[in-house]
């Protein structure tokens, strides 16, 4: 039996498994997925909202506000890159300096700190490569970036350490409450547990409509993404959006935590929750926007392109709280943008909830609150360096040669709680096949490497699902 | 810190043939930096015959052709380092590297040749729609799957590009008993050779689908089908053309480019077009003493050019060295002009021209009976007539300049006259 079970393993999901790993507390979080952070949470803008987005008063407000506040500390514990590069929204006629306005005066609303209305000129000395049309922006320098997944993959991490339970490959078909709680039918067996906690990103209405009569409908919204090389990382210094104006929300164009450039997203209301497939509408629509913003954009070094789906509701705002047919039953529901920004608040007030339900609600003292850096071999001086490689040759056999990943890198990451156990959970964790030959040179190495650490065969290591294989046979063995 | 004459970053057909031709000009203190584990590069993958025809003068396959300068290499006992990563070249010479054994090494060279190769481009350069399931793969990875690691990549693919690497591998495949449904071309010609395109696409009934791009990949976990359609003149592709394939695996050749990150750290100049370093008839780069040769400074179709290209840069290092190359002379440019998209050298040390310089290049399009035109000043220095010139295949021309009266304010032009 146990505590809680947090379903789904994104990022709302890893936030409050790990926050639960503070307390004496039997918990387990399950996943569909072959890995952690493997729907909504790999594929979005990667930003921590400043917070004048979202109505005052609403639960996107809130938990943006305070979510923001929180980032700083907790990636600094669990050794996450996250920057405070601030945003600019910009303005590019009379129409949108009344909406920048508006802005602004929401953000004070809602509690948002450090934010000004800058002018053309102001606007172009700290962006020299936006359009020069530009009229104004509304500067908020409390906005960042973070790596969404990294962070995900080390809340997990860190809570296994403290004793979380993960299961991955674990679908839920069903839940029944009984008198001590619910039962979890899932692909992995039944689990017994005194309260849930759906955090189940685009399926959190699947997961809530087998417990409630109160139903909710998540309508799947796509965004499309282009990633350019790290040769554009300083195309911009901060994270630039467009006004959001009747023709749609526009483009943001951001620098991320590894130095790439980031340009995205569309937002378009689709059937399938799972239909992360990029189009070559979506993805021209969003260069063409991006051509508006910028002065120059290099299409030729776009690197990559994938497609997230947002859990949106038809309510606008989070659905967060324990149900009220269903006690012990918690909605984190609805999760959208500022989502990722909206966690750490977010875990904090579920949490906050779970614990008042105990008698004893205090930190265990054993409870694990920084997580083992990992290790970025070429940040380090060359004296670091040697002193690794003599300590483990494997740091001195580069592995990806466009990020500069070293063998004893990848080994690290494959061995840790949580660690990869796809090819797309490497790429994740250390990089390799992150840069601009997209794997290309690295690939046969990391698989050899991979099934070596998990002692299986070369064509049984996924990219991503279970049936995702890479290799197909041995040659002499094909078409037989 | 080391102490070498001559650094070279790459032990691939380039790094050898100019480490072996510096070496027989006289300099002792070579090393080649290797990243891989054995010498060769690319080459030990290219299993099939076709290489050697011109500097040879008979048909090997790829790691035979390697196999004659490694023999050479040693013979000469020139110094290479495996597993061995450079991650800086500076402006100044000094090379910093990485391996298992030696640890972080900082090394100062007389003189540096950069010999990286290329990278292929990958499908997020070239917007291929879809999902991102396994089984999509640059045709040059695969071939290494198959050619080196044993392993199949797929049992039905679909190749998008026609390179050269994309025809050999439908070949590859179709061998090992894979099926290859079509290969998929944007542009209204192949990027491949000829004779590649009659030996891998014709001899196995594989279709080539000019003007076509793939518009959609389905499959979640692995490729389940491909789409493609015809593009229009301006690349767009047309509705209603789609043709849909089901299969596992895509592969995609199309393009490759010079691998110049290091070159840009030294400070090294890149020519937009090859996208390569910029070089003179010695391929000496933009800075002193780093000079380059190989697919690192524009992509040739035949390893025989490389050869060829690399024993210059190899000359001219140990002659550098020696202080017998002239520094700050007067330079004249050469430009490709109307059908030519770019010439290597890009430009010439008027006092450099000892010998005829050979010229490499190339054009825009199919073009057919044509004569290349080079002019200086309005007056034809040479005009060679072609039966046909091709995008796929790098021409070359051999320009003698001694005793021409150059003029460094114009350029040397290099064009098709039709």
């Amino acid at each position: 039996m146990y505590d809680v079970v947090i379903v789904g393993a994104g990022i709302t999901g890893s936030f409050i498994t790990r926050e639960l790993s503070k307390y004496n507390l039997k918990i387990a979080m399950i996943d569909k997925s072959n890995d952690v952070a493997n729907g909504t949470t790999k594929a979005n803008s990667a930003i921590v909202h400043a917070g004048y987005d979202a109505e005052e008063g609403s639960l996107k407000a809130k938990f943006n506000v305070r979510g923001n506040k929180l980032y700083e500390a907790i990636c600094k514990e669990l050794h996450v890159p996250f920057k405070r590069i601030g945003s600019l929204v910009l303005a590019f006629d009379d129409q949108d300096i009344v909406t920048i306005r508006e802005l602004y005066d929401r953000g004070l609303k809602n509690g948002v700190e450090e934010m000004m209305l800058l002018e053309k000129d102001e606007v172009l000395r700290l962006e020299e490569n936006i359009n020069n049309d530009v009229v104004g922006a509304l500067h908020a320098k409390s906005a960042g970036i973070v790596g969404p997944w990294e962070l995900a993959i080390a809340l997990t991490e860190n809570a296994l350490e403290n004793g979380a339970e993960l299961h991955l490959n674990c679908h839920v078909k069903g839940i029944s409450k009984n008198a001590k709680g619910f039962e979890l039918d899932t692909t992995k067996g039944l689990m017994e547990t005194k309260m849930v906690v759906n955090c189940a990103g685009v399926h959190s209405d699947d997961i809530n409509n087998m417990v409630n009569e109160n139903k909710i409908e998540i309508i799947p919204n796509s965004g499309e993404y282009n990633l350019f090389d790290k040769s554009m990382g300083s195309f911009v210094n901060s994270v630039i959006f467009r006004c959001p104006t009747q023709a749609g929300k526009g483009v943001l164009v951001t620098p991320t935590v590894h130095g790439n450039l980031l340009v995205g997203p569309t937002a378009l209301n689709v059937e399938d929750k799972d239909g992360v497939a990029t189009t070559y509408e979506g993805l021209t629509f969003i260069n063409n926007l991006s051509k508006e913003t910028m002065k120059e954009m290099k299409f030729q070094n776009v690197i990559t392109s994938f497609t997230g789906i947002r859990a949106k509701v038809a309510g606008g705002d989070f659905i967060v709280g324990e149900s009220e047919e269903s006690p012990g039953f918690f909605n984190v529901a609805g999760i959208d943008s500022p989502g990722l920004t909206a966690a750490p608040a977010i875990a904090e007030y579920v949490v906050g909830q779970i614990i008042s339900t105990r008698d004893r609600t205090e930190i265990k003292k054993d409870f694990i609150h920084n997580r083992r850096p990992s290790i970025h071999f070429m940040d380090l001086s060359s004296h670091e360096k040697d002193a690794l490689i003599s300590k483990d040759p494997a740091f001195g056999k580069i592995i990806c040669r466009c990020e500069n990943i070293t063998e004893g890198e990848i080994i690290d990451i494959i061995r840790r709680e949580a660690g990869a156990t796809t090819l797309d959970g490497v790429k994740r964790r250390a990089r390799p096949g992150s840069g601009r030959c997209q794997g290309g040179f690295c690939a046969s190495r990391v698989i050899e490497i991979f099934a070596r650490e998990q002692n299986i065969l070369i064509t049984e290591v996924v990219k991503d699902n279970l049936q995702s294989v890479i290799l197909t046979g041995k040659t002499n063995e094909a078409g037989r | 810190m080391l102490q070498y004459d001559i650094v070279i970053v790459g032990g691939g057909p380039a790094g050898l043939a100019a480490a072996i031709e510096a070496k027989k000009n006289g300099v002792n203190r070579i090393v080649v930096i290797e990243r891989d584990r054995e010498l060769g590069g690319i080459l030990q993958q290219c299993i099939h015959n076709g290489f050697g025809l011109h500097v040879f003068k008979e048909e090997l396959t790829g790691p035979e052709y390697a196999e004659r300068f490694i023999v050479e290499l040693n013979a000469l006992g020139i110094e290479y380092k495996l597993d061995t990563m450079v991650l800086e070249v500076t402006e100044d010479r000094k090379v910093t590297a990485i391996n298992s054994t030696e640890g972080v090494l900082q090394i100062d060279a007389k003189a540096i040749i950069l010999a990286m190769g290329c990278r292929e481009r990958t499908r997020g350069a070239i917007r291929v729609p879809g999902t991102r399931p396994a089984g999509v793969l640059t045709a040059g990875t695969a071939q290494r799957f198959v050619n080196m690691e044993g392993y199949m990549v797929g049992k039905r693919a679909v190749i998008l590009g026609s390179g050269d690497i994309g025809l050999i591998m439908a070949r590859r495949l179709t061998l090992e008993g894979a099926e290859v449904l079509a290969v998929a071309e944007l542009m209204p010609y192949s990027g491949g050779l000829k004779r590649n395109i009659v030996q891998c696409l014709d001899d196995f009934n594989i279709p080539l689908y000019l003007s076509h791009t793939v518009t959609k990949i389905e499959g979640n976990d692995r490729v389940e089908a491909v789409t493609i359609a015809e593009v229009d003149s301006t690349y767009k592709p047309i509705s209603g053309t789609e043709r849909r394939f089901e299969c596992d695996t895509l592969l995609l050749s199309v393009g490759l480019i010079p691998e110049n990150e290091l070159s840009k750290l030294a400070g090294v100049k890149l020519d937009q077009v090859t996208g390569g370093p910029v070089v003179n008839e010695a391929r000496e780069t933009s800075v002193q003493g780093i000079f380059a040769c190989g697919n690192v400074v524009h992509v040739h179709d035949l390893v025989d050019w490389v050869t060829e290209e690399s024993k210059v840069a190899g000359v001219n290092a140990a002659r550098f060295i020696q202080g017998k190359s002239p520094q700050n002379g007067p330079k004249i440019k050469i430009k490709g002009i109307s059908g030519v998209r770019y010439v290597v050298p890009q430009h010439i040390e008027m006092d450099n021209l000892l010998k005829p310089i050979e010229l490499m290049m190339r054009v825009d399009n199919n073009y057919s009976d044509v004569s290349m035109v080079v002019s200086h000043q309005g007056k034809i220095l040479k005009s060679v007539k072609k039966r046909h010139v091709a995008p796929g295949e790098m021409e070359t021309l051999t320009l003698d300049l001694t005793g021409v009266e150059l003029n460094g304010m114009n350029d040397i032009t290099v064009e098709l006259v039709l």
